[in-house]
């Protein structure tokens, strides 16, 4: 007697490796993503508060797509019609892009909120020390702007870091990918999902633990 | 020497300040009374050029301030200010927010910025608080945290917007008393005020200004004993 064909297997110790790997490449895209979308949302938030008229006509509309639409629809859209305009980019890069510009659109408000709070009067006091405007930028904005809003920051990485789940969608294979896929083989989707969220819980909280203390230590 | 010739300042149709002259010796302590809004502090922001002028000319020794030409940064060095809120930088020690500006206005190596951080607020009775936070420091300590900061740039002159005016009453005496130990060392400042007293007992020269105009000037003496405008007379009788 031949024995059944087997079409699923349980989850083995394997899959866990499986999903370590899946978690990095998650850790990996929000990390490039979160730096390099916040890189330029500070760049955003500085031409909004300075730009005035010409960046509230241009520039605050355009982040205001990106900030409404919801990111999936952003990521399907990019990822299928980007090729039309010659850009043949796989789905981690595709998933960059979108996640960063995405990244960019949120922190460019929490940077420009950072550039108000520090407030006209505390800038006069540093350019009247012989500060250039670049200077006082650096050396005052923004370490006072940046812990101000700092914890807003926070909150923008960790969403950002979750969303990247959605990337998923355009094949990549991280953390909720690696997921569907084993749920697929092994039919356990509640052990599965439970480990996938442990594992996203695995790479925030940290991030969030480390903010809290790094508050702490500014607030003295 | 300060020195400002027909200066009129515009905030949009409003003439805040309608054609100012005034000579400022080096050495001399001048204090600028008058009500509110009359125009007071927005000189001492045409001074520095914290405020664009739109006719007239402000020279600080001989450079001219508002001209294009003009390196603004290098001559607010020789300009120190002191305001009515002492915005220190609240993530810096006291020792730090004296040491910033001399470390990257003038390139002052680490040591030395600190160095002369010390020596400033040593200076202004601070000597005790070098590694202490703003946020620990009482207003006046913050006043004379800001006043040590603008000394550590070495100006020529000190320009002082009210410096006591955002203090509880109880905290005014120590500021003043560092003001008073600057006017006796020779520093050159232009006091924007409402300490009838400091003005009367430290001042060289007072000048009283009214609705943008500079109604008088001299010692003060004459300003307080026999003041030749009928509105100075009033304001003095107002707020003494």
């Amino acid at each position: 007697m031949e024995p059944t064909l087997k079409f699923f297997s349980g989850f083995a110790p394997n899959d866990l490796w499986f999903m370590g790997e899946a978690a990095l490449r998650t850790l990996w895209i929000s990390v490039l993503s979160i730096s390099l979308g916040t890189v330029l949302g500070t760049l955003f938030g500085w031409m909004l508060y300075e730009g005035r008229r010409a960046a509230t006509l241009t520039l605050a509309p355009v982040l205001d797509v990106f900030r409404s639409v919801p990111l999936i629809i952003q990521l399907v859209l990019f990822y299928n019609f980007a090729p039309i305009v010659g850009l043949n980019l796989d789905p981690f890069a595709s998933g960059t892009v979108i996640l960063t510009v995405y990244t960019a659109a949120l922190v460019a408000n929490v940077a420009r909120g950072g550039i108000e709070a520090v407030g006209a009067p505390m800038r006069r006091a540093a350019r009247s020390l012989g500060l250039s405007y670049w200077q006082d930028l650096r050396h005052v904005v923004l370490p006072i702007g940046g812990r101000a809003v700092f914890p807003s920051w926070v909150g923008v990485a960790l969403g950002v870091m979750k969303d990247s789940a959605l990337v998923s969608v355009l094949g990549y294979v991280e953390l909720l990918k690696a997921s569907q896929i084993l749920i697929t083989r092994t039919q356990e989707p509640f052990l599965i999902l439970a480990l996938a969220g442990a594992f996203y819980f695995a790479l925030s909280y940290p991030v969030s633990r480390y903010a809290t203390h790094l508050e702490n230590r500014w607030a003295q | 020497m300060i020195s400002i010739r027909d200066l009129h300042k515009y905030f949009g149709a409003l003439h805040v300040l309608k054609g100012i002259d005034l000579d400022v010796q080096k050495g001399e302590v001048l204090s600028v009374i008058g009500a509110s809004g009359s125009g007071k502090s927005t000189l001492l922001y045409c001074i520095n050029g914290l405020e664009a002028i739109q006719d007239g000319a402000v020279t600080v020794d001989g450079t001219d301030v508002h001209a294009k030409g003009t390196d603004i940064n290098k001559l607010r060095q020789k300009l120190g200010m002191v305001f009515q809120q002492w915005n220190s930088f609240p993530h810096l020690t006291a020792l730090e927010n004296v040491a910033l500006a001399p470390r990257i206005v003038k390139g002052k190596s680490k040591a030395e910025a600190r160095e002369i951080a010390a020596m400033q607020l040593q200076h202004v009775g601070l000597g005790e608080k070098l590694d202490v936070y703003p946020g620990a420091l009482s207003g006046g300590q913050q006043q004379r945290l800001a006043i040590a900061r603008a000394l550590a740039m070495e100006p020529e002159y000190m320009l002082f917007d009210e410096a006591t005016s955002a203090l509880d009453p109880e905290l005014v005496g120590e500021v003043l008393d560092t003001m008073r130990l600057l006017a006796d060392e020779g520093m050159t400042m232009i006091c924007v005020t409402h300490e009838m007293g400091f003005a009367r007992d430290v001042s060289d020269r007072v000048a009283f200004f009214h609705q943008g105009v500079m109604e008088e000037i001299g010692p003060p003496a004459q300003i307080f004993g026999d003041a030749r405008s009928e509105h100075t007379r009033k304001f003095l009788a107002n707020v003494r």
